[in-house]
């Protein structure tokens, strides 16, 4: 008993994986927290959006030896910065500036590691992540983002809540829409960039829709909603960057399979109180 | 003022005024313009040509069109009232006072009790005085609604009306955009017709005729006085009903 009991916490003996389950806890609750932002305002296409594009200057910045902090997160800062400008002209739409933003970065990525001969396992581990690429950097970077953007959320929540619900009448009231849109793209590029290494750009769209997503199917408080995403976007990292561990899976795969076991529990339980209700209703 | 999207213009060269205790309508068809006019005076368009001037620190309060709003969206009716103290609020939590404030603004509207409920669960009516709500909370001079009883029913319609009296009687300036000619606008006091430019400004009895409501609305219109109230009637309902009858 005890021995099965020891191997619950073998992963636990090997320092790549206590980096990763660290960084994949802390981005599971980031994401969380402005997954809100993303899932109320209906832009759940931008995380994904957003982290091909960070592919892009991680191509680059690899290709031209620049540090990928710098490179990448520069590169995707501007093109949240573009996709936001474009955006704003009725005409186009956001999701069309996010498609066409984003994959020309994410096709000039590719395009500069072909070309300049990038090891495809290198190519792999970016699109999904990898665990042990962590390093103690990967923890600093995250934590420090996550702090920054807990500090941001809290000092403006009456804007952001102002600007997500109903940007025309807060610009009307005071509130620098415009200012505090581009404050949530440039949080939302820091966190697809310190994230990407363990979760890849591939899924990491994921992990911003779907504990938020959950979330909202739990309460109809926007205040709630704030708290309870990032609880299940870190129970859920932490979950999945386990259960890989035992079943041999990709790290990021797991995690998102296990928000969306979530995901599913979740929406059964709240169809089902929904209908339990309704059906209350007839008997009055 | 002259105000254009891209480069199509959407009114030209407004020449109005607004003063202190005034209540104006404006009305025109979808398109006419009355949208851009109400986010001119707000300040949320810059007019291409002209300008609009306000007495210092004016403080405003806009109700958009409740068809534009997410009712899905997870806020409460305190939250959704509170919201306009966003630009000075800097506690996430809506403070002791604050609140004391929301109940009463709630209280007065006749939506005490209800500042807890999401604001999905709320009716039409109440659903439309929680934004007169949120727009009362910021104490303006003056009230800007864009097509308050849009989309609501008569009793509705109603309500706000008597709402929108009442705020006036207290020294409210209201400024309201309408297509309802009937419900709403032969009851205000002053009506500003609009297509594109100001085709006329005056009481409801001197601008509803079927000259200016032709000019207005491009459609033949004809006007009957009931009670010392101007009604209109659609000039084409003979010939669609004659029509109509040959098809039965």
């Amino acid at each position: 008993m005890s021995f099965v009991f020891a191997g619950l916490f073998t992963p636990f003996n090997y320092q790549f994986f206590n980096n990763g389950i660290i960084v994949a806890t802390i981005a599971g609750a980031l994401c969380g927290l402005l997954g809100v932002f993303v899932v109320l305002r209906g832009m759940s296409y931008i995380g994904h959006g957003l982290s091909h594009a960070v592919f892009g200057g991680a191509a680059a910045s690899a290709v031209m030896n620049i540090n990928y902090f710098v490179g990448a997160g520069v590169w995707g800062v501007a093109s949240g910065v573009i996709i936001g400008r474009i955006a704003r002209r009725r005409l186009i739409g956001a999701d069309a500036a996010i498609g066409v933003v984003t994959t020309a970065s994410f096709a000039l990525g590719l395009a500069l590691l072909n070309r300049y001969g990038q090891a495809k396992k290198s190519i792999e581990a970016v699109l999904f992540g990898s665990v042990l690429g962590v390093k103690t950097i990967d923890i600093v970077a995250v934590s420090a983002v996550a702090i920054l953007s807990v500090v941001i959320v809290v000092a403006l929540y009456r804007a952001f809540l102002f600007a997500t619900f109903d940007p025309e009448v807060a610009q009307v009231s005071g509130v620098r829409v415009a200012w505090i849109e581009a404050l949530l793209m440039g949080l939302l590029s820091l966190t697809i960039l310190v994230t990407m290494r363990v979760i890849g750009t591939l899924l990491i769209s994921a992990l911003l829709v779907i504990p938020a997503s959950v979330a909202r199917m739990l309460t109809n408080s926007f205040a709630r909603m704030l708290w309870i995403s990032p609880i299940i976007g870190a129970v859920s990292a932490f979950t999945g960057m386990y259960l890989s561990y035992f079943l041999d899976t990709s790290a990021s795969a797991t995690i998102i399979l296990t928000g969306t076991l979530m995901f599913i529990v979740v929406y059964a339980v709240t169809g089902l109180r929904g209908r339990t209700r309704i059906s209350g209703l007839h008997h009055i | 003022m002259t105000c254009a999207y891209n480069s199509t213009l959407a009114i030209k060269k407004i020449d109005f005024t607004i003063r202190k205790g005034d209540f104006v309508g404006i009305v025109g068809p979808s398109g006419s313009g009355k949208t851009t006019l109400l986010k001119a005076i707000l300040g949320s368009i810059i007019p291409i040509e002209g300008h609009v001037t306000k007495k210092p620190h004016l403080r405003m309060g806009y109700v958009p069109q409740v068809e534009t709003v997410d009712w899905n969206f997870p806020v409460t009716v305190l939250e959704v009232v509170a919201m306009t103290r966003s630009s000075t609020g800097r506690l996430p939590r809506v403070t002791k006072d604050e609140r004391a404030d929301a109940l009463l603004v709630l209280e007065r509207l006749g939506l005490g009790g209800l500042h807890n409920r999401h604001i999905r669960e709320l009716s039409g009516g109440q659903q439309q005085r929680v934004f007169v709500a949120r727009a009362l909370f910021h104490r303006p001079e003056l009230l800007v609604l864009d097509e308050p009883t849009s989309g609501v029913d008569v009793r509705t319609r109603h309500e706000v009306l008597h709402l929108l009296a009442d705020l006036h009687d207290e020294g409210v300036s209201i400024i309201l955009s309408t297509h309802d000619l009937n419900g709403l606008a032969a009851h205000l006091p002053r009506l500003v017709c609009l297509n594109s430019e100001i085709i006329a400004d005056g009481s409801p009895v001197e601008v509803l005729t079927p000259e200016v409501l032709e000019q207005t609305f491009g459609a033949p219109m004809g006007v009957l006085i009931h009670g010392g109230m101007p009604v209109v009637v659609d000039g084409v309902g003979a010939d669609i009903a004659e029509r109509m009858s040959r098809l039965g």
